[in-house]
């Protein structure tokens, strides 16, 4: 089924071409994209796309510390000076000390959205509270924390 | 010029225009990490619309009722409750920062006065309620009106307690935690039809759970391989059927998707439909299978269909077709001749949700330079509009936005070139039953009306 594009977007092709010009069309830019991008980075995509990308994905936000490492290294470099951290630093354990540089900056005090904040929005009820909960020993305790 | 529309619950109307309504959030040039809306939600009346945000905070709007001194105002949404749903945690166990960044919301139908959203982060789901109070007690024996405790000696006479009115108080109380459960980032919650249980899905495994269950959850889907080393594609979002309780589809970062259904087996590894449309192998590229990844799927209304987003098109499909979408609607195929520096810029990894209205009608997803992108099915049209600052003003109706390719620039036409990446619209929204949308730009939450009325 070809699709058909709509008379709004005049500025692209128009579904007046055949569809298989279409297609070689469409294929070209992204060839030419491709040959632009092995022409910056030769060793990409030497495993098919899958992976080594999937794998990062996955590992997201993992951080690693190992303290033993850690001082190994502080031991290694007691008269030299501390090593600066590369791009990856958190990827690599053990062979730089984390320096407060390195630390992510602590997250500011977690304060109220500005979208129920502000000229534009008009809270509506004159005042939002959370309740908390905690169960003791079976018996559940409300508080209203405002 | 006619815009797209949905027709709401009725026929639709297909000569109507989009116009600006409201606009939340901050006009700083800095935005703080924080304030970055990721998701949006209607509820199922259409009346509370909830927002997420990267600082794990949920704002709920409700929609005000119209008023006859104001007929304009038409049902304008304001705040009605916001509260702190998630946190950020470290796992210390695997060196793993939790961030609290809301990934998704999802309402439950109303069954009582209160009501109940799902919200998770990456690895923590939480139900919560949200209730209103309207009266308090007072004449308490052992304390005072102000929370003191009287001293029992002088207490002399019993009272009984009474209810009297008060200001409207909007209470947010979370009523389960639903945790431990994913080793990998959740990217989907759905609530089932039969309103008593709903799925999780992360890269890797969909876990069914009990809403008044939280120490327990059963895993119908597991696709992590013996041997990570031959993972090859991951889990991308996943879906209830609507009316079906023994149906869900899970979407894949190759561009297929599953359904499978609980009856037939307890642990649906096997599917029992394969959704994939065939790929002209001469067409392959680096960039084909990341540009086919599913960034989300969503149900019709009426369950018949099912829509898929990628990075460059939506696809519609019909449930009893596998071998490929019915409908395929580009969003902005001029990108295919920039995937090198999206790629390079992460871009190409940019997940765009997309929507339904309420007719299945119409479909709606987001674009670059706040652009966002509507489809109407019947008549074919498409429309590009802008959430802007500049469009703002009220009952404005938004113009239709161009973008051009190559060649002679028109007018009022953008240039590829000059389009903004950074400001993306991943996340939309659009009312149940009538044409208001909420589209998210960042940290500002735009929502616009159709000019009827």
């Amino acid at each position: 089924m070809s699709e058909k594009l709509s008379a709004d977007s005049r500025c692209e092709q128009t579904g007046d071409e055949k569809q298989d010009t279409q297609e070689k069309e469409a294929v070209v830019p992204e060839r030419a994209e491709e040959a632009k991008l092995k022409a910056k980075y030769p060793n990409l995509g030497q495993k098919p796309g899958g992976s080594d990308f999937l794998m990062k994905r996955l590992q997201k936000g993992q951080k690693y510390f190992d303290s033993g490492d850690y001082n190994m290294a502080k031991a290694k470099m007691k008269n030299k000076q501390l090593p600066t951290t590369g791009p990856d630093n958190n990827l690599v354990t053990g062979d730089h000390i984390p320096t407060p540089q390195d630390l992510p900056p602590r997250k500011s005090s977690l304060v109220t959205s500005k979208l129920a904040g502000g000229k534009n929005s008009i809270p509506r009820k004159d005042r939002v509270l959370r309740a908390e909960e905690w169960t003791l020993g079976g018996l559940t305790l409300c508080l209203l924390v405002q | 010029m006619a815009g797209v529309a949905g027709g709401g619950g009725g026929g639709g109307g297909n000569d109507f225009q989009w116009c600006f309504s409201q606009v939340k959030g901050a006009i700083d040039e800095d935005v703080a990490e924080a304030d970055i809306i990721s998701t949006v939600e209607f509820n199922y009346s259409g009346d509370l619309l909830a927002t997420g945000d990267k600082g794990g905070r949920v704002v709920i709007f409700q929609r005000e009722q119209e008023n006859k001194s104001r007929p304009h105002s038409r049902g304008e949404y304001n705040v009605y409750s916001t509260f702190q749903s998630h946190e950020p945690e470290f796992d210390y166990l695997k060196s793993l920062e939790i961030e609290e960044k809301i990934n998704k919301i999802r309402w439950l139908p109303q069954q009582n006065a209160a009501h109940f959203l799902l919200s998770t982060n990456d690895k923590t789901i939480k139900l919560w309620k949200i209730s209103e109070r309207d009266k308090r007690a007072e004449g308490y024996n052992l304390k005072d009106e102000d929370g003191r405790l009287r001293d029992p000696f002088r207490i002399t006479s019993l009272r009984v307690p009474i209810l009297k009115p008060m200001d409207l108080m909007v209470e947010a109380s979370p009523r389960r935690i639903f945790a431990n459960a994913h080793t990998y980032h959740i990217n989907s919650i759905s609530v089932n039809s039969d309103h008593e249980t709903y799925l999780s899905a992360d890269d890797l495994r969909i876990n069914l759970w009990h809403l008044e269950i939280t120490d327990r959850s059963f895993n119908i889907v597991d696709i992590k391989p013996a041997n990570m080393e031959e993972l090859t594609e991951v889990i991308t979002a996943a879906e209830f059927h609507p009316h079906h309780c023994n149906v869900f589809v899970y979407s894949s970062s190759k561009g297929t998707i599953r359904l499978c259904d609980m009856r037939s087996s307890a642990l649906c590894d096997r599917h029992s439909k394969f959704f994939e449309e065939p790929e002209d192998p001469s067409s392959r590229s680096f960039f084909s299978e990341i540009i086919s990844s599913i960034s989300d799927v969503k149900f019709s209304h009426s369950g018949r269909y099912m829509m898929t987003r990628d990075y460059l098109s939506v696809k519609v499909w019909d449930l009893n077709m596998e071998n490929r979408p019915v409908e395929t609607y580009q969003v902005h195929e001029y990108l295919r001749s920039k995937l090198c520096s999206l790629y390079e810029n992460d871009c190409i990894f940019d997940k765009f949700e997309c929507c339904w209205n309420g007719s299945d009608s119409a479909i709606m997803t987001g674009s670059y330079n706040n652009f966002f992108r509507m489809f109407d099915r019947n008549t074919r049209r498409d429309i590009t509009l802008e959430a802007s600052r500049e469009s703002s003003k009220p009952r404005a109706i938004l113009k239709p936005r161009k973008v051009c390719t190559g060649g002679k620039r028109k007018k009022d036409e953008i240039s590829v070139d000059s389009l903004d990446f950074n400001k993306k619209i991943l996340h939309t929204a659009w009312h149940p039953t009538e044409n208001i949308i909420a589209v998210a730009a960042t940290n500002n939450l735009y929502i616009f009306q159709d000019k009827i009325n």
